[in-house]
């Protein structure tokens, strides 16, 4: 199958390989939880709701007591994808996520100002189109940005692949399952630093570089978004209470 | 907008943009040109030495922001005032909290902070009134007390060495609220005053506004109820004083739902504020069920506006 056009150079979804999905991203969803974000990447749409600071409710956990402990739980809805099929809770693919997410989100949460207490962040996938990690590192960004959470930096992410002998950005489902290289990448913005490198097939080193480059920028651009959506947000509060 | 899903039609969304818009343009440019994200640069003169507060960190030489707020700048200081995040104990703070556990000389209580808060036995006035040492005895019959579930007022004593937060309740004022509600709300919106207890005459009604976010709006009790015996009063309050007038409880619904409807819409809450939005529902006949609907919604985010702009053009007149 062609993923990329050789005459006009489009994917199969009518994007540039290196244009990302549309992206959109609202606080303030769920009304219970401290801190709470809608993320959606095109089709891929993911609900992240942030409980915490709070007390650590099973004390045998908190291996640290100077510093928070945070938790993280990732789940698919049953309707997210093409077949309905319900998924027992703790299988194998969503506990790796949740471990990811979990150690990306900490290398940014300063734990230290909050000890002896513990932090929970919930993830959903509401649509699965390809790229439903990076969502949700980014929701999950969003969520402990609104619910006041001191982070080192704003941690995005995003996902890039090598199919048709060119680097994609931000792969949606289709092309995620070509079979093709898939890079997911997690940065701290503004230190530059990469906190998630994950591939999931061979790539040689050179290309390598060019896609993880790819998926760098495309972190980059979705800094920026969620940068702007945490500024509008702040500055409208601000306002309201006068 | 966060506590209430409201379906507005298309007049009322325009007129609550419009409000909202009115609201933004009337606060001063300095305020939201102060606002910062996660990792925004903050800008200081690097020349004088300045103290990094709450919410910033060193970078690089350069001050950045670990929090989304506002920067707020006292004379050295530099420190971002965050808006939607729990609450953040100072001494002397009145608090409103549910008791949560028992432990041995001390209740939990649960106050949306990043712990659990401490109250203990020996900081809190006995039933009896009488200054003295606390027995084995009183530690028994803690649960007469404070049970389980039961809502507290008191005040924010200190943080121990190890960490943990210690209430005190060493007053007639502190202690059991019974017979109203209690309302979450943010606690950025609470401002810390010289008064947090409220008694609002006219509706017999009191309002504690917990600096912690916690609202309570109950019956008010008289507080030098103490003076009466102590027998008399135990045999008393269990039929006729459990008994809150139709008319009480009304206005309590009435001013819980002023304040749902005042936090949804993030204003800051106040006691008049409170009152005037509540006493306009009445004026207006809107009904007490209706006061959480689309129409009030909008309609108090429009008084909200014009109170703003006419405050600003007293303040711009007097000058």
């Amino acid at each position: 199958m062609e993923y990329v056009d050789p005459l006009t150079g489009f994917r199969v979804d009518g994007r540039r390989p290196n244009e990302m999905r549309k992206l959109k991203g609202e606080v303030g969803v769920v009304a219970r939880a401290d801190g709470s974000a809608l993320f959606e990447m095109g089709n891929t749409r993911v609900i992240a709701a942030v409980y915490g600071p709070r007390e650590v409710q099973n004390k045998g956990q908190q291996v640290n007591s100077k510093e928070a402990l945070v938790r993280c739980e990732y789940r698919m809805a049953e309707f997210s994808t093409g077949d309905r099929r319900r998924k027992p809770k703790g299988d194998r693919r969503s506990t790796e996520i949740s471990l990811v997410i979990r150690q990306t989100m900490e290398a940014s949460i300063l734990t230290h100002l909050m000890p002896r207490s513990q932090i929970d962040i919930f993830v959903q996938v509401l649509q699965a189109d390809g790229g439903t990690r990076s969502a949700c590192i980014n929701a999950a960004t969003l969520a402990l940005a609104d619910a006041g959470i001191p982070m080192r930096d704003i941690v995005t992410s995003c996902s890039a692949g090598y199919l048709c002998s060119t680097p994609l950005l931000d792969l949606n489902y289709l092309e995620d399952s070509a079979g093709g290289a898939d890079v997911t990448v997690g940065i701290l913005a503004k230190m530059d630093k990469v906190t998630l490198l994950q591939m999931d097939a061979k790539l040689a080193m050179d290309t390598f570089e060019n896609v993880m480059g790819l998926a760098i920028e495309g972190c980059k651009a979705i800094a920026t978004y969620i940068r702007e959506v945490l500024l509008e947000n702040t500055k409208r509060l601000e306002c309201q209470r006068g | 907008m966060r506590d209430l899903h409201l379906s507005l039609n298309q007049t009322q969304r325009v007129r609550l943009e419009a409000a909202l818009h009115e609201l933004q343009s009337l606060t001063p440019a300095a305020a939201s040109a102060a606002a910062v994200t996660v990792a925004d640069t903050i800008p200081v003169n690097q020349e004088d030495n300045i103290l990094k507060g709450h919410g910033t960190s060193d970078q690089d030489g350069e001050v950045v922001a670990t929090l989304c707020g506002v920067v707020e700048r006292v004379n050295k200081l530099v420190y971002v005032r965050t808006l939607r995040a729990r609450y953040k104990p100072e001494v002397g703070d009145i608090i409103v909290g549910r008791v949560i556990e028992i432990a041995p000389k001390r209740w939990r209580l649960e106050i949306n902070f990043s712990q659990d808060a401490v109250l203990m036995l020996s900081s809190m006035n006995l039933p009896d009134g009488i200054q003295r040492r606390r027995t084995a005895v009183d530690e028994l019959n803690m649960r007469s007390i404070f049970e389980e579930n039961d809502v507290i007022c008191a005040e924010v004593r200190g943080f121990q060495h190890d960490g943990s937060l210690h209430l005190q309740a060493r007053s007639e004022k502190y202690g059991k609220l019974e017979r109203g509600q209690l309302l979450t709300v943010p606690p950025y919106l609470v401002k810390r005053k010289k008064q947090h207890f409220h008694h609002l005459a006219q509706y017999d009604v009191d309002l504690i506004l917990g600096c912690n976010g916690f609202i309570w709006v109950g019956e008010h009790v008289v507080v030098d109820e103490k003076v009466k015996a102590t027998e008399d009063q135990q045999k008393s309050s269990d039929e006729a004083e459990n008994f809150t007038p139709l008319e009480t409880r009304k206005h309590i619904c009435r001013l819980a739902n002023a304040v749902r409807v005042l936090s949804a819409l993030g204003f800051t809450l106040t006691v008049e504020l409170i009152i005037e939005t509540a006493e306009a529902s009445a004026s207006s006949n809107v009904e007490v069920n209706d006061m959480l609907g689309a129409e009030f919604y909008v309609q108090t985010a429009e008084r909200e506006a014009k109170r703003r702009a006419d405050l600003l053009r007293k303040k711009n007149g007097a000058r």
